[in-house]
């Protein structure tokens, strides 16, 4: 990896500071401010398990955020990541109410807007409705939550000293899972616009403990996120437990597990796939606010005690803030975007090609696609995805699946196989994969799925299984050694 | 936050519960033998055996002020309690004052030996066990701060009943007093006495006033 690349990753890792700094002091803020955790013990906790959080169960929301946007080309990524930094500090600076996850959101479609990408317009309604959702859900997790530990104090008649020592306890073990669960959500928010472009390979240590490309990035970012926890987090954890000074350990313990306990439903996959398995509907997973999960609880125990005390223009700031924030990011990102291209010469976004050749129109035909009414387009070339998808819809109104499908098998690539490219790209694929690669040697294929259509007549390994939260993790796995191979062999 | 430290921090607790339970039981202590040591002195006066219940007084107070002094060294040098131990250390000194007061009650029993005849032996003794009770009441408060939050007020209740018997008691046995022949000082002298001993019920009732605060500031 040489030195440009960290340059790009930069941006990241300044965001990654920047959500240890203040959002650590959501799940350790009271802990520390009311002096029931030292700081340091706090810290260690945090950052440890953050960077658990990351690389084992990040993978989950960075796949929605994912398919908001690819952001294809590092400069691109990295000016996303540093408009939301930018975002986030220029708003907290302001002292207004700002989440980590608006500003990427909004840098996202402020990459879309500026490279003519189109926005997934499933993939926004699903990650915006949970903005909404995550203080619900804080606040009703809250309540019974609330309700349980006041019977246990009183039934349990338990020593005020002896309280608090349990709390203190508990206090770690909400943190250490909210620090998890914290790294699991936000993380995506942190790296997960470089994931379409990570510089990183698969690799593993003596063939029992891998760690994907995907997951060195969060680990790299949860790091970045480790070192914000140190460095600055303990001032916004004094000032967060001055704030909620009124507020009782125990009631404390109960705000930080009910954030935990949204956060993590917004990130688990062992979660999703527990739901799917006993027919349950599954929660979305995807990157959320962990500030307004910590008031969406305490505005739950605030209407529990009669609605007296409750700062209804914070909730009206918060409101605001989530329109305003993803504004401000998109635009900041679009402005710099134009700046990096024009002035500093960076490539921000790789033109993606779209093509409605006999070969797409035929293979759309097999999806079930309406392709009569393509027949003018036949053969026609488009150098951006929102006007190859703009003429089409002038044709025949398209729904957000044939959107999907249509840019799918219309991406135009050059993809040529070689056992030079295969020696060096050093792929970690199983052996029946590798050897389906090789068996490709000297053939090119013009689309992304000729390529993977290919791969899966040639082994089992390759066959991606219906499309269902049963088989998801299979097909990202799979997905992602995919994207790996047109990455390696694009000769666009 | 190791194991190593978290077993620590409940040894620490568990040790420190012992202390506070330990210095509690000194007040009700304390009391029984205030009330033994009144009927002892209305019996035989400024007896030897009055003097040997004093000497018990007096360890009873210096131990109680030992524990109090270890108790809130603790809290403060461990953090513990971090939101309430302003609380509890007004608690524990308003408490600690309370076994001052029954010493030093004794103490003047024994420098002006009161005369105090028959007539009023049976008011003195109603009077001290009512005052023995609001005291025993308030420590039942005490102790329900630290385990049983929502008792606090029973025994509340309990205290402010036993105050305002005391204060009955005092009134009427300072008006037989005054009403009846003996001579100026002495009444003055043993309406001194009267008033102090009603003291420490007042002086009970505040504290249950203030852990009636305390115990709403504990509620989670």
């Amino acid at each position: 990896m040489d030195l440009t690349v960290l340059l790009f990753l930069a941006s990241g890792l300044f965001l990654g500071w920047t959500l240890g700094a203040n959002d650590a002091a959501n799940v350790f803020g009271t802990a520390v401010g009311t002096r029931m955790v030292r700081f340091y013990t706090a810290a260690i906790v945090c950052s440890i398990f953050v960077i658990l959080g990351a690389v084992v169960s990040g993978g989950g929301a960075a796949h929605t955020l994912g398919k908001l946007g690819s952001v294809n080309a590092l400069p691109g990524a990295f000016m996303a990541a540093l408009a939301a930094g930018v975002t986030v500090y220029a708003m907290t600076r302001s002292g207004l109410p700002v989440s980590t996850t608006q500003a990427i959101v909004g840098a996202i479609i402020g990459w879309n807007l500026y490279s003519d990408s189109v926005t997934d317009a499933t993939a926004l309604v699903t990650i915006v409705s949970t903005w909404f959702v995550c203080p619900v859900l804080a606040g009703v997790v809250a309540v019974p939550l609330y309700k349980l530990v006041d019977w246990f104090v009183y039934f349990g008649k338990i020593h005020l000293l002896r309280l608090d020592a349990y709390t203190r306890a508990a206090l770690i073990a909400a943190g250490a899972f909210g620090a998890y669960s914290l790294g699991a959500n936000n993380i995506a928010n942190v790296m997960g616009v470089f994931v379409p472009v990570s510089p990183f390979t698969d690799f593993s240590v003596a063939g029992i403990f891998n760690l994907t490309s995907v997951q060195q990035l969060f680990l790299l970012g949860a790091i970045a996120i480790a070192v914000g926890i140190f460095t600055y987090s303990k001032k916004v954890m004094l000032t967060v437990g001055q704030d909620l000074a009124p507020m009782s350990p125990p009631v404390a313990w109960v705000v930080v597990v009910a954030h935990s306990v949204v956060l993590f439903l917004f990130a688990s996959e062992g979660l999703e796939r527990v739901l799917a398995q006993a027919g349950l509907p599954t929660i979305p997973l995807v990157p959320v606010s962990s500030s307004q999960a910590v008031v969406g609880a305490v505005i739950g125990l605030g209407l529990l005690k009669g609605g007296h005390g409750i700062r209804w223009r914070v909730l009206g700031a918060i409101g605001a803030g989530w329109i305003t924030t993803p504004i401000i990011s998109a635009f900041v990102c679009f402005v710099a975007l134009f700046f990096l291209e024009n002035v500093f010469n960076q490539q921000v976004a790789r033109v993606v090609r779209y093509d409605l050749s006999p070969q797409v129109i035929e293979r759309l035909a097999v999806e079930g696609f309406p392709v009569a009414s393509l027949a003018d387009l036949n053969g026609r070339r488009y150098f951006s995805a929102k006007k190859y998808l703009d003429v089409i819809d002038d044709q025949l109104p398209l729904d957000s699946d044939q959107r999907r499908l249509l840019l799918y098998y219309g991406e135009l690539g050059s993809y040529h196989i070689t056992s030079d490219t295969i020696r060096k790209g050093r792929l970690a694929l199983s052996r029946p994969q590798l050897d389906a690669v090789i068996a490709l040697d000297g053939r090119t294929y013009q689309y992304k799925w000729q390529l993977a259509e290919a791969l899966a007549r040639q082994s089992v390994d390759w066959r991606l299984k219906p499309t269902d939260v049963l088989n998801k993790h299979h097909n990202q796995r799979i997905n992602r050694r995919l994207d790996e191979l047109y990455r390696l062999f694009d000769r666009y | 936050m190791g194991f190593e430290r978290v077993t620590t921090l409940f040894r620490r607790t568990k040790h420190l519960e012992q202390d506070i339970d330990e210095f509690l039981e000194k007040i009700v202590e304390a009391a029984l033998i205030f009330r033994r040591a009144l009927s002892i002195y209305l019996e035989h006066g400024a007896s030897e055996e009055f003097d040997d219940i004093l000497n018990r007084e007096k360890h009873l107070e210096s131990r109680g002020d030992t524990l109090r002094r270890s108790i809130e060294t603790h809290l403060y040098s461990h953090t513990l309690i971090p939101d309430l131990r302003g609380d509890v250390l007004s608690l524990l000194e308003d408490m600690d004052d309370l076994i001052n007061e029954f010493e030093g009650n004794l103490f003047r029993f024994s420098i002006q030996q009161p005369d105090i005849p028959d007539e009023f032996h049976r008011g003195f003794a109603e009077l001290t066990e009512t005052v023995v009770t609001c005291v025993e009441s308030v420590v039942m408060a005490a102790r329900a701060f630290f385990r049983d939050i929502r008792a606090v007020r029973d025994h509340n209740s309990k205290v402010m009943f036993y105050e305002t018997e005391a204060d009955k008691m005092s009134t009427r046995l300072q008006r037989s007093v005054f009403a009846s022949d003996l001579p100026l000082e002495n009444k003055r002298h043993i309406s001194y006495f009267v008033e102090r001993i009603d003291d420490i019920a007042n002086a009970a009732e505040d504290i249950a006033d203030r852990l009636a605060i305390y115990a709403i500031k504990r509620e989670i």
